[in-house]
């Protein structure tokens, strides 16, 4: 019995990992640029959350309606004034680019919000739901549930709206997309915003279930990095496949070995898969 | 070569000089300095010549730190606890190399920017062994006065620069400097016209860790006291990439320049900002990259040891 309950613990932790994941992976997909930025997006996000709950008293789940047209902002305008200026330099250069990026933006979050970890409470907490013999709590189960779909949404927009299609094509032939007419700049922007929009909406979704604080931004980056290369880059199936891979993964791995290894076991996980499987478990060859 | 190896022992003299005239705060900023320098230079095996961009300098530091610091915990002398820890540093490296550097590009630098975050797991939880959080004190060592301990560890450092710089021009001049270079431009190409890229990679590689080692357990005897968040600090593999790139990647002398230059913008300008330290960094780092992305020695491609050619 407690095998299903770790398993379903996984599966709620592996939702939200998902959605970390999918923003983050889409931008290296199409841009080719590992987005340092990432985790302090996300833990911008969970301020969000939290300073609209206290001082506005605007449900979490609510506020992702106000992140996302921000976050989406905010990416857009980064890449369109910064980023795209370094977008053909060697990945050293960007990589770099991102990572100082990062240091000011955490540093920022440090000197405003201070190292202090602060939780999210719900007032009245939402209860626990049973199921047999597992029990969830519901603000978990909400905050996954909106996570797959928030997931899904991306993935929609992929497949379905035009801008969504520009997308891929600029993805899979950058040259050609620009031959048929795609403003290749601009879909970057606009990427760079959408994978900006999918941290800042996982921000309080997070916050539901872990503390905040600025020093938790590199942990979220290394577990979005691990899931892309769990899943495969660039796709959101693949996304969602490493997501709840890693949720389950790192909740057996507390059980057994101790939560202090989590790190230490995705890595093991990380160095294993890139050797057996470069690829992913759902990835094409040949996308690098 | 032998021109370079001149201006190089001059500098190294120098510098060496610099104990008779300085007070202890400039001792110990020229020992900063020269460790920067080995961190910069160890770096550029691997980033600046090979071209792969690795941040594990501060997973190599970390351990080198605490290699050294438990050596010593069991009774080595400082200067064998140093070897110790350059080993340590250098079996790490090379069994880590061959697995990581199958990687490429993205894939590469991400591996090894979470080798540090892993190492300092471990340490931390090793708690018998290397006192977990609490951190790690060292003897201090038997010396007359508070000046001559400066001064020892001022020569270590010294005498630990002087040994990375005569392999980073062993290096370059070497048949290994060329290959790595072929590996740079076009890995796949080098590799079909018989470069050995695999052991080339992990002979840089394990160059980029061996001084970085010595130098983190160096560094934990000169400070006495080494806990996990100081010694593997992503900022070690940050400055270090700064400094390269701010000096000149690939070329002899650019990282030390940028070691120097970086050292002294740190001193002058963000002591005065320390809340703002690694925003400033931030900052720092975003404009090099956008305006100076081959360095300072590009400013000056026709001096005569400008390094890289063109």
């Amino acid at each position: 019995m407690l095998t299903l309950q770790i398993l379903a613990n996984g599966l709620v932790l592996g939702g939200l990992y998902a959605c970390i994941a999918s923003g983050f992976s889409l931008v290296w997909g199409v841009l080719n640029v590992i987005n340092i930025l990432h985790g302090s997006f996300i833990v911008l996000g969970g301020y969000l959350a939290f300073y609209a709950y206290g001082l506005l008293g605007i449900h979490p789940f609510l506020s992702i309606l106000i992140a996302a047209p921000l976050f989406f902002a905010l990416g857009y305008a980064m890449q369109h004034t910064l980023i795209n200026r370094m977008i053909a330099a060697p990945v050293l250069l960007t990589l770099t680019l991102t990572f100082g990026l990062d240091l000011m933006l955490s540093n920022a979050m440090l000197a405003t919000f201070t190292a202090d970890f602060r939780k999210l409470t719900l007032d009245p907490p939402l209860g626990t739901l049973a199921f047999g013999t597992i029990v969830l709590p519901v603000d978990r189960l909400i905050a996954m549930v909106l996570a797959l779909g928030l997931t899904g949404l991306l993935y929609l927009v992929l497949s379905r709206s035009r801008i969504g299609r520009a997308i891929v094509a600029v993805r899979m032939d950058r040259e050609a997309a620009a031959l048929m007419g795609v403003n290749v700049k601009r879909v970057y922007a606009i990427t760079f915003g959408l994978g900006t929009l999918m941290a800042g909406a996982s921000g309080p979704l997070l916050a539901m279930i872990f503390p905040i604080s600025p020093l938790t931004g590199p942990a979220y980056l290394g577990k979005a990095f691990v899931i892309c290369v769990l899943g495969g880059l660039g796709s959101v199936p693949g996304a969602m496949i490493g997501g709840l891979a890693l949720g389950v993964v790192e909740s057996f791995g507390s059980l057994w070995f101790g939560p202090e290894h989590a790190t230490t076991l995705s890595f093991v996980l990380l160095i294993l898969i890139l050797l057996v499987r470069p690829e992913g478990l759902l990835g094409r060859k040949g996308y690098a | 070569m032998r021109r370079e190896a001149l201006v190089a022992a001059t500098l190294f003299a120098l510098v060496g000089l610099f104990p008779l005239v300085g007070e202890a705060y400039w001792l110990r900023l020229g020992t900063t300095m020269l460790m920067y320098g080995v961190l910069a230079m160890s770096w550029n095996f691997i980033g600046g010549m090979a071209g792969y961009p690795s941040f594990a300098v501060a997973a190599f530091f970390g351990l080198g730190a605490y290699s050294g610091a438990v050596a010593q915990k069991f009774g080595a002398p400082a200067g064998l606890a140093w070897c110790i820890a350059a080993a340590s540093a250098l079996v790490f490296a090379t069994l880590l190399g061959l697995a990581l550097l199958r990687l490429r590009g993205h894939y590469f630098a991400i591996a090894s920017l979470v080798v540090a975050d892993v190492l300092r797991e471990l340490v931390n939880s090793a708690t018998d062994l290397t006192g977990g959080g609490m951190g790690l004190n060292l003897p201090v060592p038997a010396m007359s006065s508070i000046d001559a301990q400066a001064a020892f560890f001022f020569y270590a450092m010294l005498a630990l620069a002087t040994i990375t710089f005569a392999a980073t021009l062993l290096a370059a001049r070497s048949k290994l400097g060329f290959g790595l270079r072929c590996i740079q431009q076009n890995e796949s190409a080098a590799d079909m016209l018989g470069v050995d890229t695999t052991l080339y990679k992990v002979c840089a590689f394990a160059l980029s860790a061996v001084f970085v080692g010595a130098a983190g357990a160096i560094y934990a005897s000169w400070v006495h006291y080494i806990e996990p968040p100081d010694v593997f600090d992503v900022l070690y593999s940050v400055k270090a990439i700064v400094m390269v790139l701010l000096g000149g990647a690939g070329s002899l002398f650019g990282p030390l320049l940028g070691a120097a230059v970086f050292l002294s913008l740190e001193e002058l300008v963000w002591r005065k900002f320390i809340d703002v330290h690694t925003g400033v960094l931030g900052l720092l780092i975003v404009l090099l990259v956008m305006f100076l992305p081959k360095g300072l020695l590009s400013l000056s491609q026709r001096l005569p040891w400008a390094g890289k050619r063109p």
